[in-house]
């Protein structure tokens, strides 16, 4: 996948009479000019805090929202400009798993017939073929027996294991590109980590490729090949994780890494916490976006967009202080 | 005399399927200027163990055994005119910034509130110039007070769920949660805060959280809770050092570390139990990789093992 420029912008709600007299319309800047690619069998994380626009980015690639701006490119072909017959099919290839699963799932519908639902809609063999199907689905998530799971109600299943069926959902149409927004930000931590193993074991199983959103650092290290920093809408550094993890550069990379609290009482880190929080989307700070809160901004950062900086083959950098 | 004593507390919600029993005959001293961190996951009864101190269990749940001792007043037993002046004596500070302030008050009139509602010998005037003075220690312009919620940000929010929770000086601060909402720079940035306002204030602070990266950072004394009750107990050191119960290994090694992501996100099999159902025994005998013959028999006692206590079968 291949993403240039890709921008969003959200208008903003105004009444009826801001309306009529006419006052300029403000826009959410949700997503600014952001560029990546993805390479096919890779995991691709989107680390940031809320706000930064990752998760408008992950429903952009999956075709959930129109992009306001920007090309994205899958196996060649341009997503951003498909007849309704090819949008179809992209959805066959491209799925996502939501971060609520007790939201992403209709409570008047079985967990089996929620996760048929898909091989109903794009019409994918007999019925009882389907049933199969699902069946199969449900073991392979790790919901045994499975013939006591399909005609379940998620209330009567567990955090965990509704996102089992999240997960079983979005596979079942056997998809080439996954994009799993804070897939375990709502699990409890003791299997965090065993879901994150499942969504690796279909990985290797389907030669599945992933995007990864996530606020969580520590998580995308653990589960990311390469990662991408996001802040206010713009990438702030990208790279192979563990170059990313090793050697960050960009300072807010600098501070979301030493913010994070270890699991050690003998770790006492030293703390670069910035001032203040994320500005507003509406209004964002010229120049480089993080400059208002940078313990190293100097007289250009206000000025002018940091571009892109090639630190090596596989980490680029945007910040003034590497260019 | 510790600051507080729990004496083998239990609370149950009476459902329509059947009792859940939230906390289950748990039994903890803090001495005054400690900080106790408790850990668990949802449902492990952290929350109710804290609302319990300041009587403040959601019905129907109710308090059926054990005692809770603040500075030697029994508060179980503490007549209800007089609650209200222990929740002026202990600060809570709630989960969510966002739904805990009243969005058509302003700061400053929550702050009255408060102080008014617990303590009535304060003044308005008085009561708006301490609200002031407590801002400033939160790193808030003091002219914001004539705001409302949604002027301010969720941390902002957060600091002033703080302020509310110090604003009648309090013997000691219940935090829940304190930080689950919002996002790591903001979240260290309060808990720099907090720990600024214990040397401050001499707080004795109790932190709720499933976060055990905070836990190590934040306090002296560890509780790790499993299914309503203290599986292990213990200073923070030790507990993190030398963890003896498997849920706690267990915990210990599912949460992700990005110092030695080599130590991280190794899974506990298994789901935590339905509380209505749960397991016989030792709760977590049916996830634990070390149960043996006892472990789904009788359920494992508290014991002093070394500088901890632990409620394991492996350590009878």
């Amino acid at each position: 996948m291949e993403v240039n420029g890709l921008t969003k912008y959200f208008p903003v709600q105004t009444g009826f009479l801001d309306a009529m007299l006419s006052k300029r319309r403000e826009y959410v800047h949700a997503v600014d000019g952001i560029g990546f690619s993805i390479t096919k069998g890779e995991t691709f994380g989107l680390v940031g805090e809320s706000g930064s626009g990752k998760t408008t980015t992950g429903r952009i690639l999956v075709r959930l929202i129109e992009p306001t701006s920007g090309e994205i490119r899958f196996d060649g072909e341009l997503v951003t400009k498909m007849t309704p017959a090819e949008s179809q099919a992209f959805r066959r290839r491209a799925q996502i798993i939501f971060q609520d699963p007790a939201a992403a799932l209709n409570p008047r519908m079985t967990v089996g017939n929620a996760i048929k639902h898909a091989l109903d809609i794009h019409r994918i063999g007999s019925d009882a073929e389907r049933r199969e199907e699902v069946m199969r689905m449900l073991k392979r998530v790790g919901l045994t027996p499975p013939e006591n799971f399909y005609e379940k109600y998620p209330h009567q299943l567990s955090g965990g294991q509704r996102q089992r069926v999240v997960i079983g959902r979005a596979m079942i149409l056997k998809p080439e590109f996954v994009v799993a927004d804070e897939p375990v930000a709502m699990v409890d931590v003791s299997i965090r980590a065993q879901i994150l193993d499942l969504m690796a074991s279909l990985k290797q199983e389907l030669g599945l490729t992933y995007v990864f959103i996530t606020h969580d650092l520590a998580t995308a290290n653990y589960f990311c090949d390469r990662i991408a920093i996001m802040y206010l809408g713009k990438i702030a550094e990208i790279g192979m994780k563990g170059e990313v993890f090793k050697s960050p550069k960009h300072p807010y990379t600098v501070a979301l890494m030493s913010a994070i609290p270890v699991p050690d009482p003998k770790h006492k880190p030293e703390r670069l916490i910035p001032h203040g929080e994320i500005p507003s989307p509406i209004t964002p700070p010229s120049g480089c976006r993080f400059h208002p809160r940078c313990p190293k901004a100097f007289d250009r950062c206000p000025k002018e967009d940091p571009k892109m900086t090639t630190i090596s083959s596989s980490h680029e950098v945007a910040c003034h202080l590497f260019n | 005399m510790p600051l507080l004593q729990i004496d083998s507390l239990t609370v149950d919600y009476p459902t329509r399927n059947g009792t859940v029993r939230a906390v289950n005959d748990v039994s903890i001293a803090l001495e005054k200027g400690q900080t106790l961190g408790i850990v668990g996951e949802s449902g492990c009864g952290k929350s109710t163990l804290g609302l319990a101190v300041i009587r403040l269990i959601p019905p129907p749940g109710v308090l059926t055994e054990g005692s809770i001792r603040i500075d030697g007043t029994d508060v179980v037993h503490l007549p209800e005119n007089q609650v209200r002046e222990l929740r002026g004596k202990v600060g809570f500070i709630f989960q969510d910034p966002m739904t805990s302030l009243n969005p058509v008050k302003r700061i400053g009139d929550h702050f009255i509130e408060f102080m008014r509602a617990h303590d009535k010998k304060i003044s308005r005037e008085e009561a708006l110039e301490r609200s002031g003075k407590i801002l400033e220690s939160l790193g808030i312009l003091r002219e914001r007070i004539n705001d409302y919620p949604h002027q301010f940000s969720g941390g902002m929010r957060q600091r002033v769920m703080i302020g509310l929770g110090l604003a009648l000086s309090p013997k000691l601060l219940i935090a829940d949660e304190p930080t689950t909402s919002l996002d790591v720079i903001v979240e260290a940035q309060i808990l720099e805060l907090m720990n600024k306002l214990k040397k401050e204030y001499n707080l004795t602070l109790i932190l709720i959280t499933h976060n055990i990266g905070i836990v190590a950072e934040m306090s002296d004394l560890v509780a790790v809770m499993y299914a309503g009750r203290v599986v292990e107990l213990g200073p923070t050191d030790r507990i993190f050092e030398n963890p003896l119960h498997p849920y706690t290994k267990g915990l210990l090694e599912s949460a992700p570390n990005i110092v030695h992501p080599e130590r991280s996100m190794h899974p506990i099999p298994g789901s935590p139990p339905d509380l209505i159902s749960p397991p016989t025994g030792c709760k977590f005998h049916p996830r634990c990789p070390h149960a043996f013959e006892p472990c789904p028999l009788s359920e494992p006692a508290l014991a002093t093992k070394e500088r901890q206590l632990v409620a394991c079968h492996l350590y009878d």
